[in-house]
C-alpha cells in the first residue's frame, strides 16, 4: 500500500497552494519516479547496498508536515551559531517553518534567504529558473524523480551579483515525522560569495523513517560559496540524497559534508567543474556504529581546462558498521591543466566494521595531474599509550586520537559551535 | 618524600629476557644517572616503568610512593607522580600540543574531583606561556599538532615542557640530550633542575654522555650491561665511561654479557 500516488502529488501541491508550473512540475517527476524501478543490487551505483529491509510501502508523502509544531524540540536547534555573527536562521520542523529572522544587512543587500515554499510563491522567477534545472536533474534516479514529486521543505539562498553577503546563513531542518524531502537551493550571482551551514536532524524512533533530499549548489563565475551540510538524524532513517556543486569560471565550491546519523544512507555527491578556474574542494566527514550503512558516491567532473579539485572523506567505523565510498574523478576530451586529487581514510575501532574504498579516474585529456589515495587504518597504540603516560585515561585517550583523526577536516567548517557539537556527538558515539 | 624502588625486575619480549634483574632506588630529590651501551635494556626499563603494555614484567617489583606501580595503569603511574620524557615520543595527528597539555592538566583534577570543570583557558594560556618561554619554545608550537614535523630538538624541549606542566615527583629522562643543539641542552636541563630544586623532583637521566651531566649532577650512576645493573658508583663513574667507553665494563663482566 504505497502513499507515493499521483492523487497524493496533487494533494501535496494544493496544500502548499502552488502555481500551476510546480504542479506540473511534480506530476512530470512522478511520472518519471513511476517508469523508473527500483534500484537493486544488479545496478552498478547500488551494488554494495542492499535496500531489502527497507519498509518503502510504510513510507509515503510529508503532506501535513504541521503534524509536529508542538513537539519539543532539542535546545541546540534554536541557538545562533555565535551570538551576533550569524545574519540568517532558519529552524524548520516537517518542512513548516518555525522560526526565521533575516538581518538588516542581508535584506538590504538583497539577500535572499527563506523556505523553499516561500520562495517558490515569492521568487517564482528565479525558482523555476533554478530548480533541478542546472543542478540536480529529476532523470537522474528514482530517488531524484521522487524528491521531484514529493519535495517538501528546505532551504532557498540567492546571493545577488557581487554581493559579499554581510553574515553567514544558518539553517536546521528537525524532522518529527519520520518523512522528510528537504531541498536546498544555493544561487550565487557572478563574483557573489556566501557561507552556509545546512543542519539536518531528527530524534530516533522504532519506526523506519525517510529522508529524500535534494542539494543544488550553484556557484557563479567568479563567486565563492562555503557550504556544510551536517547530517545527524535519526538511527531509524532511510536516507537517499542527489546532491550537486556546479562551479562558474574562477569561481570556488568549499564543501563539508558531515554525516552521523540514519540507518542507511546513500547519497551521490558530484562536484561540476565547468569553466577554466573553477575549483573545489569536497570534505566528507562520517562516524559510524551500530549496524549503520553509509554509501557514498562522489564524483569530480572536470568539465574544463585549468580546474582544480580535491576530496578528502574520512570516517570512523565501530560495531558491524560499514562504509562504501566510491569516487570517480572525470575530465572530458581537452581538459588540459587540471588538478584533481581524491583521498578517503578510513579509521576502524572495531574488526566487525567494514569500510570499501573504491577510488576511480576516467581521464581523457593528457596533459592532467589526477591522484588519489585510501588508507584504512586503527588506532595506534603507541598514541594512545602516549596520551595515557601523560595522566589522560584510557577512554579520554581514545576520544582524542579519534578527534585528531577528524581534526583538520573540521577546521574547515567554519562554527567552532557547530564543530563542537560534532565533536559531542563523536565521542558520545565512541562511548554508545 | 616519594620514593620509586625496584626490585628484582623482570622483563622479557616475547620468550627473549631483557631485563634480567634490576634493582634500584630513587628518592626525591635525588639524581641518579643510567648509562650503557644501546641495547642494554635502559629504554625497556622506563617503558616498563611508565606501564607500556608491551612491557609484562614476569617478576619483581616496582613501588612507588608506597603503591605497587606495576599493577597501575600508565595513567595512574602518571598522576601518581611519575614521568617519563620519551626517547622517541609519539606523534598525535590532529590534537593540539595546547589542547593536549589542557587535557593532562584537566584528567589529573578530574581524577580528584569527576565535577570539576577544568582549568579556565585564561588561566591555562597564562601558563602555558610562562612555561614556553622558560623553555624557549615559540607560542606557536601551541597550536601545532603535537609532535607532528617537529624536529627532534623541539620534540625534547616539549617533552620537558609536558614535564614542568605537570610537574611530577620522579622523572625519567630517556636520551632527552640526544638531539638538542648545546643551547638547549641547557635550557632544558636547567628547567629540570629548577623542578627538582623547587619541588624535590627526583630524576633518572638516561643518556650516553657526560654532557647532560654537567648540567644535571647525578648523585648516582648507574651502568647497564645485559639487562642488568653491573657497576653503580657516583659522579666519578660517569667521568670514567667518558674517558674509557664502554670496554672496560664488558670485560669486566663479559660472562655475564655472554649467559
Ligand atoms: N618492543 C620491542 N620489541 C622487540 N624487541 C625490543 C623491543 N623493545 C626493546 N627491544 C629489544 O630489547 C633490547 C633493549 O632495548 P632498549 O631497551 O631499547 O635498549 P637501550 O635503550 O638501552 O638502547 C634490544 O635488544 C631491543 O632490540
Ligand atoms: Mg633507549
Amino acid at each position: 500500500m504505497n502513499t507515493f500516488t499521483k492523487e497524493a502529488v496533487q494533494k501535496l501541491s494544493a496544500s502548499l497552494n502552488e502555481p500551476e508550473w510546480m504542479l506540473e512540475f511534480r506530476l512530470k517527476a512522478f511520472e518519471i519516479y513511476e517508469n523508473t524501478p527500483m534500484p537493486t543490487t544488479k545496478d552498478e551505483a547500488w551494488r554494495r547496498t542492499n535496500l531489502r529491509q527497507m519498509k518503502f510501502d510504510e513510507f509515503g508523502p510529508s503532506i501535513n508536515g504541521d503534524a509536529a509544531t508542538d513537539a519539543a524540540l532539542p535546545s541546540f536547534l534554536n541557538q545562533q551559531l555565535t551570538a551576533d555573527e550569524t545574519g540568517g536562521n532558519l529552524l524548520q520542523v516537517d518542512g513548516v517553518t518555525r522560526d526565521y529572522e533575516l538581518s538588516e544587512a542581508l535584506q538590504a543587500q538583497g539577500v535572499i534567504f527563506c523556505d523553499m515554499h516561500t520562495a517558490v510563491s515569492q521568487h517564482p522567477d528565479l525558482v523555476q529558473k533554478y530548480f533541478m534545472t542546472e543542478g540536480v536533474s529529476v532523470s537522474e534516479g528514482k530517488f531524484a524523480a521522487l524528491h521531484g514529486a514529493f519535495w517538501r521543505g528546505g532551504t532557498f539562498l540567492y546571493v545577488p551579483k557581487n554581493t559579499k553577503a554581510a553574515a553567514p546563513l544558518h539553517s536546521v531542518l528537525w524532522n518529527e515525522n519520520g518523512r522528510t524531502f528537504t531541498h536546498t537551493l544555493v544561487v550565487l550571482e557572478v563574483g557573489s560569495e556566501a557561507i552556509f551551514m545546512d543542519e539536518y536532524a531528527s530524534g530516533n524512533s522504532d519506526a523506519q523513517g525517510f529522508h529524500n533530499g535534494v542539494v543544488e549548489l550553484l556557484v557563479g563565475d567568479n563567486a565563492n560559496l562555503i557550504y556544510a551540510g551536517l547530517q545527524d538524524f535519526g538511527a531509524n532513517m532511510w536516507q537517499f540524497n542527489h546532491e550537486r556543486g556546479r562551479v562558474g569560471r574562477d569561481g570556488k565550491l568549499d564543501w563539508v559534508t558531515s554525516m552521523m546519523g540514519t540507518r542507511l544512507t546513500k547519497a551521490f555527491q558530484t562536484m561540476e567543474l565547468d569553466q577554466p578556474g573553477s575549483w573545489g574542494r569536497m570534505s566528507g566527514i562520517f562516524f559510524t556504529n551500530g549496524r549503520q550503512h553509509l554509501d557514498l558516491d562522489t564524483q569530480q567532473n572536470h568539465n574544463a581546462g585549468n580546474t582544480v579539485s580535491d576530496l578528502l572523506y574520512k570516517g570512523a567505523l565501530k560495531d558491524r558498521s560499514r562504509t562504501v565510498w566510491q569516487g570517480m574523478i572525470k575530465a572530458l576530451p581537452g581538459s588540459q591543466k587540471i588538478d584533481g586529487f581524491q583521498a578517503n581514510r578510513n579509521l576502524m575501532l572495531d574488526r566487525t566494521a567494514r569500510a570499501d574504498s573504491i577510488p576511480g579516474l576516467e581521464i581523457e585529456a593528457d596533459d592532467v595531474k589526477c591522484t588519489h589515495a585510501s588508507a584504512i587504518g586503527k588506532l595506534d597504540p603507541e598514541e594512545i599509550f602516549y596520551l595515557m603516560s601523560r595522566g589522560i585515561p584510557r577512554n579520554t585517550a581514545v576520544e582524542m586520537s579519534v578527534q585528531g583523526f577528524f581534526d583538520p577536516l573540521m577546521r574547515r567548517i567554519p562554527f567552532e559551535g557547530i564543530r563542537d557539537r560534532i565533536f559531542g556527538r563523536i565521542v558520545e558515539k565512541i562511548n554508545m | 618524600m616519594t620514593a620509586l624502588e625496584v626490585k628484582n625486575l623482570h622483563v622479557s619480549i616475547g620468550d627473549q629476557p631483557i631485563l634480567k634483574g634490576i634493582d634500584l632506588l630513587i628518592k626525591s630529590g635525588e639524581v641518579h644517572a643510567l648509562m650503557g651501551p644501546n641495547g642494554s635494556g635502559k629504554s625497556t626499563l622506563a617503558y616498563t616503568l611508565a606501564g607500556h603494555p608491551a612491557y609484562e614484567p614476569s617478576a619483581g617489583q616496582a613501588i612507588f610512593g608506597g603503591e605497587d606501580l606495576l599493577e597501575m595503569e600508565a595513567d595512574e603511574r602518571s598522576r601518581a607522580g611519575l614521568f617519563l620524557a620519551f626517547q622517541y615520543p609519539a606523534s598525535v595527528p590532529g590534537v593540539t600540543l595546547a589542547k593536549f597539555l589542557r587535557q593532562t592538566i584537566n584528567s589529573r583534577r578530574q581524577a580528584v574531583n569527576p565535577e570539576d570543570k577544568g582549568i579556565s583557558i585564561p588561566a591555562f594560556r597564562r601558563l602555558l606561556k610562562e612555561k614556553m618561554d622558560m623553555l624557549g619554545i615559540d607560542h606557536k608550537f601551541a597550536g601545532r599538532y603535537l609532535n607532528e614535523g617537529f624536529s627532534g630538538g623541539e620534540k625534547k624541549r616539549v617533552e620537558i615542557l609536558q614535564m614542568a606542566t605537570v610537574e611530577p615527583k620522579i622523572a625519567i629522562m630517556d636520551e632527552t640530550d640526544s638531539g638538542l643543539d648545546i643551547d638547549a641542552l641547557r635550557i632544558v636541563s636547567e628547567g629540570a633542575m629548577r623542578l627538582k630544586e623547587e619541588l624535590g623532583m627526583g630524576i633518572l637521566v638516561i643518556t650516553h654522555y657526560q654532557r647532560i651531566l654537567n648540567y644535571i649532577n647525578p648523585d648516582y650512576v648507574h651502568i647497564m650491561l645485559n639487562g642488568r645493573i653491573v657497576e653503580s658508583g657516583g659522579p666519578d663513574l660517569a667521568l670514567k665511561l667518558e674517558e674509557r667507553g664502554y670496554d672496560w665494563i664488558r670485560e669486566k663482566h663479559g660472562a655475564l654479557e655472554e649467559a
